[in-house]
């Protein structure tokens, strides 16, 4: 006789999910007993200089309870962030919405000039054969600087010329964000296929008719690809950018001043703001990739 | 472009060098400062116009050969006015012509140099090289001219030259930093990070419930922002390279692991059944079909590592180091103004940078020449 089955676990929805949920549990179980082994001799020690008596269970609690822990329990974590979002009134200095906002702000107009510029490359690049051989190589080469090692300098150059705050934070995530963009682009621009083309000459379409009914719709998707890529970049380059310049705001200027006083928990609650913010970004795309995909007729 | 055009803009530079001889050079000079006083660059000016007459009367390449020729003349004439104190600094409208006839020039040739159409391979593989190495050329010429035609302060901006002059006589410090920072805190970690990403990828292809949890999971933390633990990682593993690597190790993880993941499901059915049909055990196909079928995504996921190593292992010194590494000579050199050490330690992580990225698709090339986008 076959195993009977309840119909709730063939449903598609808990096949799908499954195995994430097992796999998410397994990794806080392994996070709860990683916080207790780091953090046992911290607590044994604090308990030994008290010279009070302490039992197991007590140490135990100590390990989830502990201030400076090395490795904070997730509900710790969970707890702190809660507090710092909601705690707070999101314009004080201690709530992370406050420093959310300062990066975000940082990351989307750095995303925005990364964009722009990125496409903007890419457009020059497919019509332009000298600058495709001139230019792509380097652009390629470009993203091999370690763009960080330039952060301290584009703030200090940019202080000096009297520009402060947002704009240097914003130039370092565009110079990281302009690359998949330019790449992803110059892949679109150039798939439509050599019929599509030969069509449009046989029309003759100037160049500029070519790019807006052939070329850039086809190159549409390229392009969401390339920004859902970019978007998480220009964050990176944004918390990165704080990082060298003795930001006072921001998620980078959390990590840091968390990083000097040990203050581990403030670390992973910035650390947990970073990722709510990129997989919101992401998110934020996909939604218009979806509805502009809808609006040009794409079957989904 | 046509031969018309590239030959106007020959005769356009040579114009530009003519104009030049009435223009003053430094802002506060005399007319007497002006190119027409100087006997030898005078005497370069004219040989500098028949170059270019030259250079418009010839088509091809020897156009472009004497062209070369004649804004590399011109360029080195600038660079000789700039060691004159007074131009250096406060150069004027007659210097900064040369220099547009320098760019004009260069750009003509480049053009031109494009626009040529081959018939051997080694001759089009060099144009191929030689374009994009003009145009860098090109782009330190005006980035040294500029800085030290119109004085811009060394705090500001330094010029090429200075910044390479700062590396050859700082080359042990350099040495040192390049030690610590790149064969100590990036290979390692690019090494156990890419290498625990594919053990992990091949058990989630093996254990299909694994790979199902793993995969979504990987793709949300490839998107983060990973470079936020290296504060928790130099708490956990001190200031040393120990917790250089283990950031570079995290950043490097889960790329390799979504990249081996999708590579390892790249095997065709059909392939698959034959392996079945020769009665192969898994780890023989893995060996055999899997990890060959795998390593273009493979080498992706570390053609994008090479570059995340870098940045996470520099991000991670900016949290504590021991007093080495090219992460905190930058933030330290930039700290005090010191701009001219500061480039030349960007100089030698692009160069690390480039240099591994490049022996990373070299072996690429050589392990996966079998793939239609090598071949082609």
């Amino acid at each position: 006789m076959p195993v009977a089955r309840t119909a709730w676990c063939t449903h598609p929805l808990v096949k799908r999910s499954a195995p994430v949920v097992t796999i998410v549990t397994v990794l806080i179980v392994v996070w709860y007993i990683g916080a207790v082994l780091m953090n046992l001799s911290l607590v044994r020690g604090g308990f030994e200089r008290e010279e009070a008596p302490y039992t197991m269970m007590e140490l135990l609690e100590g390990t989830m309870s502990a201030e400076r822990p090395l490795l904070p329990a997730p509900h710790q974590v969970v707890g702190a962030f809660i507090e710092s979002v909601f705690g707070y009134p999101p314009t004080a200095p201690r709530s992370l919405v406050y420093h959310a906002m300062v990066t975000l702000s940082a990351t989307l107009l750095g995303f925005g000039l990364g964009a722009l510029l990125g496409i903007v490359l890419a457009l020059a690049i497919v019509h332009s054969r000298v600058l495709e051989r001139s230019l792509m190589p380097w652009i390629i080469c470009s993203q091999m600087v370690p763009i960080l090692a330039l952060a301290p300098i584009f703030i200090v150059v940019l202080g000096a010329i009297g520009l402060q705050g947002l704009l240097p934070k914003s130039i370092i995530s565009a110079y990281l964000s302009f690359f998949p963009i330019t790449i992803g682009m110059v892949k679109g621009f150039t798939s439509p296929d050599p019929m599509q083309m030969d069509l449009m000459r046989t029309w003759s379409a100037t160049s500029r008719q070519v790019l807006s009914k052939l070329r850039w719709p086809s190159a549409v998707p390229y392009l969401f690809a390339s920004l859902k890529v970019a978007i998480t970049i220009s964050l990176i380059g944004a918390i990165v950018a704080e990082l060298p310049t003795g930001a006072e705001a921001g998620i980078g200027a959390r990590l840091l001043a968390g990083s000097y006083y040990g203050q581990t928990i403030q670390i992973w609650s910035a650390l947990v703001a970073a990722a709510v913010l990129a997989s919101g970004l992401i998110a934020i795309v996909s939604y218009v990739e979806r509805k502009v995909g809808r609006r040009m007729g794409a079957r989904t | 472009m046509n031969r018309r055009q590239i030959r106007l803009g020959f005769i356009m530079s040579a114009v530009c060098v003519l104009i030049t001889l009435m223009l003053p050079l430094p802002l506060a000079g005399t007319p007497v400062a002006a190119l027409m006083a100087r006997p030898l660059t005078f005497l370069l000016t004219g040989v500098i116009v028949l170059l270019f007459g030259f250079a418009a009367g010839f088509r091809g390449l020897s156009a472009i050969v004497i062209g070369f020729i004649g804004a590399g003349i011109m360029a080195e004439m600038t660079l000789m006015l700039l060691r004159d104190p007074l131009i250096a600094g406060d150069a004027a409208s007659g210097f900064w012509m040369v220099v547009i006839g320098v760019w004009l020039a260069s750009w003509i040739c480049v053009v031109a140099l494009a626009g040529l159409k081959p018939r051997s391979s080694a001759f089009r593989k060099a144009i191929d090289l030689a374009i994009p190495l003009l145009f860098g050329a090109a782009v330190f010429y005006l980035w040294e001219v500029v800085v030290r035609g119109a004085g811009v302060p060394p705090a500001l901006l330094p010029s090429p030259s200075a910044a390479a002059a700062k590396f050859m006589a700082s080359l042990p410090m350099l040495g040192a930093d390049f030690v610590q920072t790149f064969i100590r805190g990036v290979l390692i970690g690019y090494a156990i990070g890419c290498s625990a990403g594919l053990l992990v990828a091949i058990l989630a292809h093996r254990f299909e419930f694994l790979g199902r949890g793993l995969l979504p999971l990987g793709n949300f933390f490839s998107a983060l922002p990973l470079v936020g633990v290296a504060p928790i990682m130099v708490m956990w593993f001190g200031f040393d390279w120990p917790s250089k690597a283990a950031v570079v190790a995290l950043v490097t993880f889960f790329p390799m692991l979504v990249n081996a993941l999708a590579g390892l499901q790249a095997a065709g059915d059909i392939e698959r059944d034959l392996m079945r049909s020769y009665g192969a055990s898994y780890a023989q196909t893995l060996i055999k079909l899997y990890l060959p079928a795998a390593l273009p995504f493979i080498f992706n996921a570390l053609k994008i590592n090479a570059t995340l190593a870098l940045i996470g292992a520099i991000v991670a010194e900016f949290f504590g180091t021991p007093t080495q590494g090219i992460g905190f000579r930058i933030s330290t050199e930039a700290g005090r103004m010191a701009l001219d050490m500061v480039w030349a330690e960007i100089a030698l992580a692009a160069i690390a940078g480039m240099v591994f990225y490049g022996l990373v698709a070299l072996a690429e090339r050589a392990m996966t020449f079998w793939h239609p986008s090598m071949r082609a």
